[in-house]
């Protein structure tokens, strides 16, 4: 136990008295940057995707939308985040001539990656909205698109909410990858203090802590939002 | 108003209306009968193209609406649709479901004003429209007695109140013409009677209606002319009088005999 006691005071020695936590804050920033804008940019490339998905296809145009969406998430659920990490940091964008911090780079494959999935989280949702909802306002004059916006698309965030949240923590635990291409995480930050200090124990239990703190705070707000959100359905 | 000529639908191999010729004047109240499976509520979705007719015209106002060229959506705003499961957007409140979509189409109608003569006085803010509809909204609530009803979503409110909510829904866009569909069938028995008030009352105010309905009282008083349908066509039309006092048709003669 006095070993441990002594790797503690190592841990904050360095964490405080090495600027350790600046290190760690930054990490954190960028964690949750790659995140949320990840999340954000999955939502709308999912949603279309979806959207396209659930299209009626009886013209030609509809048909070859899907079957570029139908592509897009086959590769991009079908290889590694890493390797489309990979392969965008040291190859596409080389070859394009771009070049772009990590943090952004990181945030564009999450976006892309997370709208993979939450094409499929979103196509289920638009399904379990009654289809007499898309009549209503079909019938009342309303195009395909404005009803999609105004209330069917509504009505599907509002069922897959739990699921988007989901999609919202395993972002957050997944953007430990991005020291791949040399961005600073939180996993990035806890290492280097580790290496600093000759002491990997505390600093990783401290950042597994710190994981899950992230990860209760967004259950809880995503419980509140249902909550919110579920005024619609009072005195059902 | 409207004229159907020789229209044909079919889902995949299954015909399921045959050569429908059928005119409908302005002011009229067209109350279409039949068995379940006589394709009359498939007739009353083409009306609307809800249902796209497989050939076939539907003549609205003078045009083919069932020409796949036409903006649709434009022809369905003067189309008004009542559902037999309501379809109120159920994540609105009920004053929303109502301004919804005179609000769009006053801002879109706005926007193309605004784009061929940005300085004409015509033109309404936003806030002007959605006043304008508001106060239209709340008026058409007070008319069937639920503006304390406005900001109630739709799950709060019963069948009844539900379908006279979609009623004045339709109505919120002055419609020339409101095709019911069944709008009585989902409902407790003890409600019906108040969407049926509430559609007598309308037909007294001169709508143009087309109801598709198992209410044959409903028929036979507000109906000026009752329509049978059987396996996809219009197998005998007449003014309710005659319709169910002399029926002619011996397949309508069944059906009269099972359900009066």
């Amino acid at each position: 136990m006095g070993n441990f006691n002594l790797k503690v005071m190592r841990f904050i020695e360095v964490f405080i008295g090495a600027n350790g936590y600046k290190t760690v804050l930054e990490g954190l920033q960028n964690t949750l940057k790659i995140a949320v804008f990840g999340l954000v940019i999955g939502i709308v490339i999912g949603t279309l995707i979806a959207v396209v998905r659930v299209i009626p296809k009886y013209k030609v145009l509809p048909r070859i939308l899907n079957g570029i969406c139908s592509f897009y998430v086959a590769f991009f659920r079908g290889t590694p985040m890493v390797v489309q990490l990979l392969l965008s940091y040291y190859v596409a964008l080389p070859l394009m001539g771009i070049n772009l911090p990590s943090v952004s780079v990181a945030i564009v494959v999450f976006g892309l990656n997370s709208g993979a999935y939450i094409s499929e989280i979103m196509r289920s949702g638009i399904q379990s909205v009654d289809p007499g909802q898309m009549e209503g306002g079909r019938a009342i004059g309303l195009s395909f698109s404005t009803t999609m916006i105004k209330i069917v698309i509504p009505q599907a965030i509002k069922n897959i909410l739990p699921t988007l949240g989901n999609e919202f923590i395993t972002l957050i635990k997944e953007t430990s990858v991005v020291s791949f291409v040399g961005a600073l995480d939180l996993y990035v930050a806890f290492n280097r203090i580790g290496s600093n200090s000759y002491e990997f124990m505390v600093p990783y239990l401290v950042m597994a802590l710190i994981y899950i703190v992230l990860v209760l705070v967004i259950s809880g707000l995503v419980k509140l939002m249902e909550r919110s959100l579920r005024k619609s359905d009072r005195g059902r | 108003m409207i004229e159907v000529v020789n229209l044909n639908k079919s889902f995949g191999e299954i015909d399921v209306l045959h050569d429908i010729n059928i005119t409908i004047n302005k002011g009229e109240k067209v109350v279409v009968v039949g068995p379940s499976g006589s394709g009359k509520s498939t007739f009353l979705r083409c009306l609307n193209c809800m249902e796209d007719p497989t050939s076939g015209s539907i003549i609205f106002n003078g045009v083919d609406i069932a020409d796949m060229k036409v903006d649709i959506n434009i022809h369905r705003q003067k189309m008004g649709m009542v559902f037999q499961h309501f379809n109120l957007f159920n994540n609105k409140t009920v004053i929303d479901n109502i301004m919804l979509a005179p609000v769009y189409v006053e801002k879109k109608r706005m926007k193309k004003l605004r784009r061929n003569n940005p300085q004409n006085e015509k033109i309404k803010t936003t806030k002007e429209i959605k006043a304008e509809a508001k106060a239209q909204a709340t008026e058409l609530l007070k008319r069937i007695g639920l503006e304390e009803k406005a900001n109630a979503y739709p799950s709060q409110l019963s069948g009844g109140q539900k379908q006279r909510v979609a009623i004045v829904r339709a109505l919120a866009m002055n419609p020339d013409v409101i095709l019911f569909d069944e709008p009585t069938s989902a409902l407790d028995p003890e409600m019906v009677g108040e969407v049926l008030e509430l559609m007598k009352e309308l037909a007294e105010s001169g709508m143009t209606m087309v109801v598709v309905t198992h209410e044959m009282g409903f028929a036979r008083e507000v109906g000026t002319r009752v329509i049978f349908m059987d396996e996809g066509r219009i197998v005998e039309e007449n003014n309710p009088k005659e319709f169910f006092e002399n029926p002619q048709n011996p397949r309508l003669k069944e059906f009269l005999s099972k359900v009066l």
